[in-house]
């Protein structure tokens, strides 16, 4: 696909926002909170990254991406159909039975789903086989894995970032969505994360920060990650929970519940 | 019986001759390489091995993402600790999306033996079970192990393949062809049928002969395919012989003879006496030792076929 503006990410973003609260809205439950946040660090990737095509999801030399935090399926189906890999109209199926569209992501029924995730802290080891077969078979193709911050208090996602440095996987890249909350609250009072870069640092990779929420920040740091050999990328991408409605943002409450229909159309009224 | 043969051996020597036939087959362990010997296939192939350290839950998230990529991943560590350390990365990251990886396990049961209850997994077959699309294998002797790991290299879909430690007896000469799915007739007999899996598979075949002796004529089936489950022999063994004994490695709850008593109350019902580890872990102690403690010898097997035989209407 032809890489976008950053002018026209914006506007993608913004329908981005509109569906997930619509799917959310409709099917009356899912994770709005966790998927706004994630919005501008997986539009860049799909609309400026990656190496992807919609007609051909399987195409061996596709770039990868890996949602490791499957319950914000939601962000990455609105994605996947504002790129074309189905129908918009589709997204309106939204966990309902014999949907293509299951409440977490599944990558038996979701064209442009690599993985099946919900159950928090597989993506990070998952992406590393991948990783590592393309290395094998000599492809220049690259692995970009989502998780959560929240999704790192589980014990996998370390025992992966250890192996991920010492296999040395310079075609991997995980990106953190660091909206600092989780679905009891922050981050910093559940189960404290920091000091988070130093961590990742210390496990063996090459850390960027960012604004998750700035297009050309995030577009840099995924340019930068490209010219780093030897050793795998994280970028902490600094976003807000619920990002783009007010009432949403920064409450968790919105981590795991569907706004209402009052609230679904006050929402949308803001991001018209 | 033939001399005694090592199931992880086979395995490992197995390991390098598909890895010479296919270049996209390639081998996980967690740190156990020595132990579980896919080290043989380390020292042929040193850049198809992922050793993933002690981590089993990275090393099946691993092997599934390898498979997603065209690769045909073999992981292997003890029993104890795939499936038990793992259950819910085998579960979401390779049985729901039915990827390509073969789990090969080795020191099952309790004929690990000295190393205690902390390594003698009788609980992995009952998880295994438990996971929908999961083939499960459990070999009786090292040819046998040999053609399973072969028809799982061949066999797209998820794999349990679940070794023993000790050496054991050969049941078969190489020209032995393992049917996935079939139960495989061991001896012929009319009046009760011992079915047995890996290590049992021997022991069951020594009490049918010395049953024999005292009249008894038991037919022996080798149940190596544990999933899908021989319900055709099954069915049919009850009807023909009346009578059941189970035999294996592991708590009668959830593995061999749960699953064969699940076919019979639906299709036959006929009395089944299950030899297996009751409620209970097991200790340190040799395997012979243990064996005869826990009551998984032939003796207990042929026990079993004498008291199931009481019950025979």
């Amino acid at each position: 696909m032809k890489p976008l503006s950053v002018a026209e990410m914006e506007t993608i973003a913004k329908r981005v926002r509109r569906h997930i609260i619509s799917m959310t809205g409709r099917a009356k439950s899912g994770h709005p909170g966790g998927s706004l946040s994630a919005v501008e660090i997986v539009t860049t990737l799909y609309f400026r990254v990656l190496n992807h095509n919609p007609e051909k999801p399987d195409w061996p030399d596709r770039d990868r991406f890996v949602l490791s935090k499957g319950h914000t399926a939601p962000m990455l189906y609105a994605i996947l159909a504002e790129c074309g890999y189905f129908p918009i109209d589709e997204l309106a199926t939204l966990r309902q039975i014999n949907s293509r569209l299951q409440g977490h992501a599944d990558r038996t029924c979701t064209a442009g789903v690599e993985m099946s995730s919900g159950s928090l802290g597989q993506g990070l080891s998952f992406s590393i086989g991948i990783a590592l077969a393309g290395r094998l078979d000599a492809k220049s193709y690259r692995v970009y894995t989502l998780l959560g911050d929240g999704e790192c208090d589980e014990g996998q996602i370390w025992e992966a970032a250890m192996a991920s440095a010492h296999f040395k996987l310079d075609n991997l890249v995980a990106i953190v969505d660091r909206n600092d909350m989780q679905i009891g609250g922050w981050t910093r009072d559940i189960m404290e994360l920091e000091p988070f870069n130093s961590k990742w640092q210390a496990f063996g990779w090459h850390t960027i920060e960012v604004d998750g929420h700035d297009f050309s920040q995030l577009t840099d740091a995924y340019e930068k990650a490209k010219q780093i050999r030897g050793q795998p990328t994280v970028i902490i991408a600094h976003t807000v929970k619920g990002k783009g409605v007010s009432f949403m943002e920064n409450n968790p409450h919105f981590h795991g519940i569907a706004p209402t229909a009052e609230e679904m159309e006050l929402a949308l009224k803001e991001l018209a | 019986m033939a001399p005694d043969a090592s199931q992880r051996e086979a395995y490992g020597q197995t390991l390098v001759e598909l890895g010479k036939e296919n270049r996209d087959i390639v081998v996980l362990d967690a740190d156990l390489r020595p132990s579980t010997m896919t080290q043989i296939f380390a020292r042929e192939f040193p850049e198809r091995v992922f050793d993933c350290g002690i981590a089993e839950q990275d090393m099946v998230g691993i092997a599934a993402g390898l498979a997603a990529s065209g690769k045909i991943p073999f992981a292997s560590t003890f029993a104890v600790f795939v499936p038990g350390r793992c259950f819910d990365q085998i579960r979401m990251s390779i049985a729901q999306p039915q990827l390509n990886v073969k789990l090969v396990t080795t020191h099952s049961g309790i004929t690990i033996g000295e190393d205690g209850v902390s390594h003698q997994a009788i609980e992995d077959l009952a998880l295994a079970n438990s996971l929908p699309g999961l083939t499960i294998i459990v070999p009786a002797d090292a040819v046998e192990t040999t053609q399973a790991i072969r028809v799982a290299a061949a066999t797209p879909g998820p794999f349990y393949i679940r070794l023993c430690r000790p050496k054991i007896p050969l049941l078969y000469d190489k020209n032995y062809r393992f049917e996935l799915g079939k139960a495989a007739v061991m001896r012929q007999g009319t009046q009760a049928t011992i079915m047995a899996i890996g290590t049992r598979v021997a022991a069951a075949i020594e009490a049918a002969d010395s049953l024999k002796q005292e009249g008894i004529d038991c037919r022996v089936l080798n149940m190596s395919t544990l999933k899908p489950l021989d319900e055709a022999a099954i069915i049919q063994a009850a009807a023909e012989t009346g009578v059941i004994v189970t035999a294996e490695e592991h708590l009668e709850h959830g593995g061999l003879g749960s699953m064969v008593a699940r076919v019979l109350v639906k299709h036959q019902p006929v009395p089944v006496e299950f030899v297996a580890m009751k409620d209970t872990y097991a200790e340190s102690g040799s395997p012979a030792d243990l064996l005869q403690k826990y009551g998984l010898t032939a003796d207990d097997i042929a026990q079993a076929v004498r008291s199931v035989l009481a019950r025979k209407k």
